[in-house]
């Protein structure tokens, strides 16, 4: 029990026995004995022989020990400090494939030992687990401890109260009578025992609890995160202006469900993306951006709702976030005879900060050959002398879609699923030789076949996340846990304070009062004083 | 929009609390140098104390001599200067959230002058409690001047308005309470280091006031033994108060700073939720911030355990604030995170 994670007080190192009395007879032996029992636990015992759970009961008191937890509490900083520099796969995918094509040595070595994926390896999975065996280890019977202490009395008065860190002794005309009830008055908030003409007091137990709730609390968070991580589910989707959204898996472009998630927990509305508005300084920074949008619960009535970075619509448990935006030139296709085959708003997706954005245009059901658009949409263009074109700002100013087209076969009957944002040029060949074309809005470029594109005008889409996390409230309520027991555990102080009342036949009252300090001994001298001088006058 | 000619003043303000706090240093300084020359050892006559030989004749006692030191002017008038900088630098900042008609901490430039702030009202209620000698002042303001000069030169940015990102009452709460915990943790680091050179000193110190002459192994042939020697840093320990102080105040200002930083990765997380979808998500900077919490947890342990106690959980104190700096600077400029931005 001495090696226990948190026999050791979180906070002042001195004397904290914690449960047991801690001064009876003799004295000094017994304060020597608080000491040692806090700066020099008692060794772990090796196992007798011939008793089969000793070695289990030996590796169970190693791992619960606090020299154990120490080493396992650094060992998880440090296995952190990989995950804190290097590229993670689940926050980042792009940028680890990036590291692993730059570092074609090191990379797959560090790859194999899961730097990439530091927060879900086995061994960080197991030192943490380790660590919280070991608290729980530890949790269990010092909660007990702590229980039976809090029913407990306050422990008989020592022998020698002058031997005790702080004491006094003076004497009265008072009766003993009197005196203790001056005594009772003085120790006003204390937990105070009488035994004859003699009190013990005790306070500051919350100290204990706050310690043991913020351990508890821990635990607790990583239930939460545990359900977080079962149960939960992340999903993303890109919605042009004009479109909308239902909550349902096949729906979106992208999902993280939990490994335990069940799909029909999905909290059941729709969303539907009227407005999408985003605000610039002059020098390009960006000031606001705002979703209008309305959304409905099951065919129930329409709700408008901004949604905005730092406020997102929350249904039910199913939180609605605006993670990125940009922008969708609004396109008409015309085949060869002049009919309409495709009228679309195509989103582009941004490549630098300017919004330099990228996008394909397919067009498979024409009447000749099929046609593919390679495209650059800048919305503050600028074109330098090589004819390059470049964004100089985010804002929609003078928006270009700069194209390339081809004809040939789209290769979308292979079988193989294409991205909608990459253009197979295999089987096509360039039109125009390859010279990109420049349309603003509300220019047509016809193609050498009759067919013709049209840029009509530009949208803009956004991009949102759902979030379901079941265990969030969890993990709220053991972080509030957590704060509130540390503040208890660190700020609470332990005191003992006895008073002995005694009198010769006839002669005056002596009254004897000792004190010890479990924490903060310093400051509670003055505190002693106080109360000693309360009782004198 | 932001106020220019406001933001000038406050950008003054802060150089002028600068030159304040290098004074205020050099005072410090100078009462450290003149400490020697103020000591007086006065002689305590043995009066009364007499020891009587068994029926011999009364034994001579040695006088005892008590150290005392002259009040140092310079010293006080160095924290005299401490407490008007301090002023400047609080006005410097207020002038700031005004001209950017926001919090002042929006920025690292910002955040670093908040941080400075917070180490010096530290220092200075220590003092001011008793629980620390302003003797401390010239070993505390060194690192402050260097922060506060370095910020200003190679973070300084123009006040102005917030990225969306940041605008929220998160930015209140959450970057307010790990301004204070940042400024006591670098503060507290500071004085671990001196506690460790403390420290080093006793026991070198010891070691040659036992014998004068001692040895120890060498570094690559333990074979030959060298002297044992006391050089600078170790040298600076004799100006420093006692180990056990040292200890006691780098352990309380963790103490007070913990259960905040604690609080502030907790609004953190629920700003995250809130503004990205999710409360923690092993981001650089919340990794970061995990590693600088979990190590602070691991000193207030350890530094109660046998074994880890004293010099031990000192270094803990000093890589916790190590893993601090990385999470604000290094993270913020040299890696890739949603943090980015300030």
């Amino acid at each position: 029990m001495t090696e226990h994670l948190m026999t050791e007080p979180l906070t002042e190192p001195l004397t904290e026995p914690l449960t047991e009395p801690l001064v009876t007879e003799p004295l000094t032996t017994e304060l020597d004995e608080a000491t040692r029992l806090t700066t020099q636990p008692a060794p772990v015992q090796q196992p007798r022989r011939g008793d089969l759970f000793g070695p289990l009961r030996f590796g169970w008191r190693q791992l619960t020990s606090m020299r154990t937890a120490l080493q396992l509490l650094f060992l998880l900083a440090l296995a952190s400090v990989p995950g804190g520099f290097l590229p993670q796969r689940r926050i980042n995918p792009l940028r680890v494939q990036k590291y692993l094509d730059d570092h074609t040595v090191v990379g797959p070595l560090l790859d194999r030992l899961s730097m990439f994926d530091v927060f879900s390896s086995t061994w960080f999975s197991a030192i943490y687990l380790l660590l919280f065996v070991s608290l729980v280890g530890c949790l269990i019977p010092r909660t007990r401890l702590h229980l039976r202490a809090l029913r407990a009395r306050p422990p008989k008065v020592p022998r020698s109260l002058t031997k005790l860190p702080v004491s006094e002794v003076f004497t009265t005309t008072r009766s003993v009578e009197e005196e203790l009830e001056r005594a009772h008055l003085a120790l006003k908030g204390w937990r105070v025992e009488r035994r004859g003409n003699e009190l013990s007091a005790e306070k500051g137990y919350l100290r204990e609890t706050g310690n043991l709730v913020f351990h508890l609390s821990l635990v607790l968070l990583l239930v939460g995160i545990a359900i977080g991580a079962f149960r939960g589910f992340a999903g993303t989707v890109l919605v042009v202006e004009g479109k909308g959204f239902s909550n349902t898996v096949a729906l979106f472009d992208d999902v993280r469900p939990g490994r335990r998630f069940a799909p029909d927990s999905l909290v059941p509305f729709s969303v539907q993306l009227d407005n999408f508005r985003a605000t610039y300084a002059a020098d390009g920074k960006a000031l606001t951006f705002d979703a209008d949008v309305r959304w409905s619960k099951d065919g129930g009535p329409e709700t408008p709702y901004d949604i905005r970075v730092n406020h997102p619509l929350k249904v039910d448990g199913a939180n609605t976030y605006l993670i990125g935006h940009g922008y969708a030139p609004h396109l008409v296709f015309r085949d060869t005879d002049g009919t309409v085959i495709d009228d679309q708003a195509l989103p582009c997706l941004p490549q630098d900060p300017q919004f330099l954005s990228t996008c394909v245009l397919k067009e498979p059901s024409t009447k000749g050959k099929q046609v593919g658009f390679r495209g650059v949409f800048t919305p503050t263009t600028v074109t330098d002398e090589g004819g390059r074109v470049g964004s100089t700002g985010p804002a929609l100013i003078n928006p270009v879609l700069t194209l390339v087209a081809f004809e040939g076969n789209l290769g979308l009957d292979g079988g193989t699923p294409q991205s909608v944002y990459t253009l197979d040029t295999a089987t096509m060949k360039p039109l125009f030789g390859g010279q990109a074309h420049a349309l603003l809005p509300g220019q047509t470029w016809r193609l050498p076949s009759g067919a013709s594109l049209t840029y009509v005008d530009t949208r803009e889409w956004a991009t949102f996340q759902v979030t379901q996390d079941p265990g969030k409230l969890v993990a709220l309520v053991a972080s509030i846990g957590m704060v509130g027991g540390l503040l208890l555990s660190l700020f609470i102080r332990r005191r003992r304070l006895w008073v002995r009342v005694s009198t010769d036949e006839g002669g005056p009252t002596t009254v004897a009062v000792g004190g010890l300090a479990r924490t903060d001994p310093d400051r509670f001298a003055a505190e002693f004083t106080a109360i000693a001088t309360q009782m004198k006058e | 929009m932001p106020d220019q000619g406001l933001g000038q003043l406050s950008d003054g303000l802060l150089f002028a609390a600068v030159i304040v706090y290098a004074l205020a240093m050099l005072g410090f300084a100078g009462e450290q140098a003149s400490r020697n020359a103020r000591r007086v050892v006065t002689s305590v006559p043995a009066e009364g104390r007499v020891l009587l030989g068994a029926g011999g004749p009364p034994l001579a006692v040695p006088a005892e001599t008590v150290t005392t030191e002259a009040p140092s002017r310079a010293g006080r008038f160095a924290l005299v200067l401490t407490g008007c900088g301090w002023a400047v630098h609080v006005t410097s900042l207020v002038t700031r959230g005004f001209a950017a008609d926001r919090v002042p901490w929006g920025n690292m430039y910002e955040f670093s002058s908040a941080v400075a702030l917070t180490a010096v009202t530290v220092f200075l209620v220590l003092v001011v409690r008793g629980r620390v000698e302003r003797a401390l002042g010239a070993f505390v303001m060194l690192p402050v001047v260097l922060y506060l000069g370095l910020a200003a030169s190679a973070l300084y940015t123009e006040a102005g308005p917030l990225v969306p990102a940041l605008n929220s009452y998160w930015i209140k709460i959450h970057v307010a309470a790990a301004v204070v915990a940042s400024g006591s943790f670098l503060l507290s680091g500071v004085v671990a280091v001196l506690y460790l050179l403390r420290s080093r000193y006793d026991e070198i110190r010891a070691v040659l006031d036992a014998d004068p002459r001692a040895t120890r192994p060498g570094l690559l042939r333990r074979g030959r033994r060298r002297p044992v020697r006391l050089g600078f840093p170790t040298t600076l320990g004799a100006q420093l108060p006692g180990s056990t102080v040292l200890d006691r105040v780098s352990y309380s200002v963790i103490a007070f700073a913990f259960p905040i930083w604690t609080f502030a990765v907790i609004a953190g997380a629920i700003w995250a939720e809130a503004a990205w979808g999710r409360y923690w998500g092993w981001d650089p900077k919340e990794t970061w911030s995990f590693i600088t919490w979990v190590l602070y947890a691991g000193y207030l342990h350890a530094r109660a355990t046998a074994g880890w106690k004293g010099r031990k959980a000192a270094w803990v104190a000093v890589a916790a604030a190590a893993a601090l700096i990385i999470d604000y600077y290094v993270v913020n400029i040299f890696v890739v995170g949603l943090h980015s931005y300030a």
